[in-house]
């Protein structure tokens, strides 16, 4: 700390900014980059046959896929529609 | 066989055709054969900063096309004659350079040299691709800034993807972190990335940090690597790198950097 750095108005500093956003950053491109590369395409077809049965949007599932040190899993959410509507659905 | 290392960053313009002419230079220094190879084709400058520009009459793409013979093509460095380097060409494009083509120069220089120093271009193309493809080790040329610390991450994803060892499934090339265009004073004042920030983002071995120094834009002019100049703090500092590598202890240096009296009463600007 110099004397002048004593005066100077305390405000972050800029490195410490860089790195906030680059570890921000870094852990999602990571996330990504080690996902399998059947993953658009088994969420594709996994929405084709749950629309067989069901109508729900696209946005209505979602595909993740985690890496622990020693396992993978693959998490399948699916928000079905209100009940009314999905009966009506599968009955008709 | 030889080991075959590639120079690498993602980015461009932090160092790496300084970094690769240094360490190849500094590996023949200590008695290793060694030939450092352009994938930049179209874009050459190695030549420029080994200073052999007027001596090329072969290239790299002559060499994959069976236009020339290796020996033809490699060019014996004037400082040290135990260093060749083999260029790109200028007039193709990257598109010439193929995986097998690429793979047959190196089996063959592999027979005769002990380091193959590969001289990547930026980006992540075809030129990079292969230039890492069939790399043994990797230094990933980092500078202290948020858009270089992000390319080598990246790289360090195809490195551990899109490389024959990964492809194989045999042990993963070996990754070391080289953080370039340090300026420790400007670290101390807040404004330039650590060397713990970036080893706390992309964990790397680190082998070396190389100074923000005037001496490489000299050394550059003159087509000298940095490495000869002995005096100068970068020179120093590649050839601790090259010393590491080889299995040599040596403790870090310009780190902290030097701090004169009225630059600690004032604050470091420089």
């Amino acid at each position: 700390m110099s004397l002048l750095d004593y005066f100077r108005a305390s405000k972050p500093k800029s490195a410490s900014i860089a790195k906030e956003r680059l570890q921000i950053l870094v852990a999602h491109e990571r996330s990504f980059r080690n996902q399998p590369s059947y993953l658009p395409q088994l969420q594709k077809e996994l929405l084709a046959v749950i629309r067989k049965y069901v109508s729900v949007d696209q946005d209505a599932i979602s595909v993740n896929f985690e890496q622990d040190e020693n396992q993978e899993t693959l998490e399948l959410n699916i928000v079905l529609p209100d009940y009314q509507q999905s009966d009506k659905s599968l009955h008709n | 066989m030889a080991r075959i290392i590639v120079v690498t960053s993602g980015k461009g313009g932090v160092g790496k055709t300084t970094t690769s002419a240094a360490i190849a230079m500094g590996l023949a220094k200590k008695g290793h054969k060694t030939a450092i190879i352009d994938f930049d084709v179209g874009l050459r400058n190695l030549d420029l900063i080994m200073g052999c520009e007027r001596r090329v009459v072969y290239d790299f793409i002559n060499v994959i096309n069976g236009e020339a013979s290796i020996s033809q093509a490699l060019i014996r460095d004037k400082n040290c004659n135990l260093l060749y380097i083999l260029p790109a060409s200028q007039t193709r494009d990257k598109d010439a350079l193929s995986k097998e083509g690429v793979g047959r120069v190196l089996e063959e220089l592999s027979q005769e040299f002990k380091y193959i120093v590969c001289d990547s271009p930026a980006g992540i193309e075809k030129g990079a691709n292969l230039a890492l493809y069939y790399a043994d080790d990797a230094f990933v040329v980092t500078n202290p800034e948020i858009s270089s610390v992000r390319d080598s991450d990246r790289m360090l994803g195809l490195l551990s993807s899109k490389s024959r060892r990964a492809e194989r499934n045999e042990e993963p090339i070996k990754e070391y972190l080289l953080l370039t265009r340090y300026d420790p004073s400007r670290v101390k004042s807040g404004e330039m990335l650590a060397l713990d920030d970036v080893q706390e983002i992309l964990s790397l071995q680190l082998l070396g940090i190389v100074p923000e120094s005037k001496s490489v834009l000299t050394a550059s002019n003159a087509g000298i690597p940095v490495i000869l100049d002995e005096k100068s703090e970068a020179g120093q500092a590649y050839e601790d790198i090259v010393a590491r590598y080889l299995g040599e202890e040596r403790p870090h240096r310009f780190i902290d950097g030097k701090r004169g009296f009225l630059k600690m009463l004032f604050g470091g600007r420089s």
